[in-house]
């Protein structure tokens, strides 16, 4: 199956239930799905004579603290013999656990560790769930929008203990994010302040 | 009486020679005999995804140098073709063969440090020696052309940052003469070296189906036989117009991968020769002032050029709302970027996917029932760099 557009009809047709949303954009597929699905979708991609998408690129997620579904969690799934890749997302709450895939990609196996570490979302039926880019006994998820730049503690030598100490961050100055967002475009973001409100 | 079976648990690294880096492997052995790998990750960790959140677009460039620190513009080149495929900026051609010859400079310099390393963990010193004579010159071409030997901080959405300095490309075409003459150099060191082979040969093979199952790209891939280069399955910048190939392997072992990555070499040097042959004139990034900055005479005389150098400088460019993940093949496998933008200068999120990371995640499987003394040789020839591994 050569075309993209063929090969999204066809995912379409074979998992019409199971699919909430799909497009082309930038030459991948997208499909847009629900947790319950993740595992026979993904294992219909892997499998099927057709899709064969059978490489695994990448699992993670994407904070939206706004939310009520807060987390998207994507995979990147990549096929050699049609060339296509297609980008499968789905949105969880903060507390939902989630269907391992390390059963159909080992190497599924470090990169949900690594969603675990930096987002703190939990998996269900993963082998070995540990933290794995943080410090060990390190508290907090880096990648959520609510954790700060600078983190929580800075390690020093002490020649008193003469030991490696962890001490809570103090700068000298305080990491300064300066709001550009300017008036420059002045007209058109007043014009649509005022039609927000009238 | 049955003899009692005594496992021992070593400490390898996080501060060995072999560990290229700051890895930290938890082995049990049985005598001399690998029985379990756990690589604990993360030493290197500079949270680079949570800084480039924080970042403009055009801030968050020099991160990727850091990332794989022996290749730092193909790291580069994903960024910006990211950007670029959300804002759809078209690249002027000469921008293009500029960014595809450092590209290929970046993967020389990654193989030579790779295979010569490689071959230092299995014994032989010589080779490291006179490989890193040679990246000492194509650093000096970044040096030229970017002013830095490492940190190139070059590529940009929309093209390059500066042309070529004058006698820049006569430079590298010399080098591109010479080169293959140091190739064949290595080669009678290593290539039939009787050492070197029993390191080597049978060690750390991966079939296809695992090489696909784990994840892995680039020369992990092809050693074990599947033909597979972005460069040409997925091509982008200039990399359709020229001829190349694409070497592959049979055994899927270390042996094979460094053969590959000879060949490789052997094929940038060719890809390079074409590129500066072809060498469009012509301007070297995108003339939209909204994107890239106005050239500096321009500043003193127009006021609308000012206004753009400022807001560039300030604020950074926005980048419409998107989701995209753009891939290129790195000397270490695919490299790719999933970056989702939300119509502000800063990106909302930027995932890094590293073709370390998923190698390393198989050392395991590879290193299972192998001595401990084959633990350097397959972590050597699986190229790892913990810049990329830990981002």
């Amino acid at each position: 199956m050569k075309n993209l557009e063929d090969l999204e009809k066809f995912i379409n047709s074979e998992l019409t239930s199971k699919i909430n949303n799909s497009f082309i954009k930038h030459d991948n597929i997208y499909l847009n799905i629900d947790h319950d699905e993740l595992i026979s979708v993904i294992s219909f991609l892997k499998t099927n004579k057709e899709t064969k998408f059978r490489q695994l690129i990448e699992i993670t997620a994407v904070d939206y603290p706004e939310t009520e579904y807060r987390f998207k969690m994507v995979y990147l799934l990549l096929s050699h013999e049609n060339n296509k890749r297609v980008i499968i997302d789905y949105s969880i709450k903060e507390n939902d656990v989630i269907t391992s895939i390390t059963s159909l990609f080992p190497s599924a196996n470090w990169m949900e560790r690594e969603v675990f570490d930096m987002y703190g979302l939990n998996f269900r039926n993963h082998p070995d769930l540990r933290r794995i880019l943080t410090d060990y006994g390190f508290e907090g998820h880096p990648l959520r929008k609510d954790f700060p730049l600078t983190g929580h503690n800075e390690v020093r030598y002490s020649e008193e203990e003469k030991k490696v100490i962890y001490e809570p961050v103090k700068l000298e100055q305080n990491y300064r994010n300066f709001d550009y967002e300017s008036p420059w475009e002045g007209t058109k973001y007043i014009k649509e302040i005022k039609k927000s409100d009238g | 009486m049955a003899k009692e079976k005594k496992t021992l648990n070593l400490n390898f690294g996080p501060q060995h020679p072999a560990a290229h880096g700051v890895l930290r492997l938890i082995l049990q052995l049985d005598g001399e005999v690998v029985e379990k790998a756990d690589p604990h990750i993360g030493l290197l960790h500079r949270g680079t995804e949570k800084l480039i959140e924080n970042k403009t677009y055009t801030q968050a460039v020099p991160y990727f140098d850091r990332l794989d620190y022996v290749a730092p513009m193909n790291q580069e080149h994903a960024f910006a073709l990211a950007i670029e495929k959300i804002l759809k900026i078209e690249v002027p051609a000469r921008a293009k063969y500029i960014r595809v010859i450092f590209c290929e400079i970046g993967r020389i310099l990654s193989h030579i440090l790779n295979v010569t390393t490689q071959a230092m963990d299995v014994g032989a010193l010589t080779p490291t020696l006179w490989g890193f004579e040679e990246r000492e010159k194509l650093m000096g071409f970044y040096e030229r052309v970017s002013g830095s030997r490492l940190h190139a901080n070059y590529f940009r959405a929309g093209g390059v940052h500066k042309d070529l300095p004058s006698g820049l490309d006569n430079d590298i075409d010399e080098f591109c003469n010479k080169f293959p003459k140091i190739i064949d150099d290595i080669e009678t060191l290593l290539t039939d070296n009787r050492i070197f082979k029993q390191r080597n040969v049978d060690i750390g093979i991966v079939s296809k189906q695992d090489a696909l199952d784990y994840s892995f790209s680039g020369v992990m891939l092809r050693g074990s036989g599947v033909a597979w280069d972005l460069r040409r399955s997925q091509p982008y910048d200039c990399y359709n117009d020229l001829q190349f190939k694409i070497p592959v392997g049979k055994n899927g072992d270390c042996y094979d991968r460094y053969l590959c990555r000879i060949e490789e070499m052997r094929e940038s040097v060719k890809i390079i020769k074409q590129c500066l042959q072809n060498l469009p004139k012509g301007p070297i990034k995108t003339d939209d002032g909204k994107i890239s900055p106005p050239p500096k005479k321009e500043i003193k005389e127009s006021m609308e050029a000012l206004i753009h150098h400022f807001k560039l400088f300030t604020e950074g460019y926005r980048v419409e709302k998107d989701e995209i993940y753009t891939a290129v093949e790195a000397p270490k496998g695919e490299f790719g970027v999933y970056l989702i933008s939300d119509g502000s200068s800063k990106p909302y999120k930027c995932k890094i996917r590293a073709p370390g990371f998923t190698h390393l995640q198989a050392m395991d499987y590879l290193i299972k029932g192998h001595m401990l003394a084959d633990v350097p040789a397959v972590l050597g020839s699986m190229d790892i760099v913990f810049g990329e591994v830990d981002r």
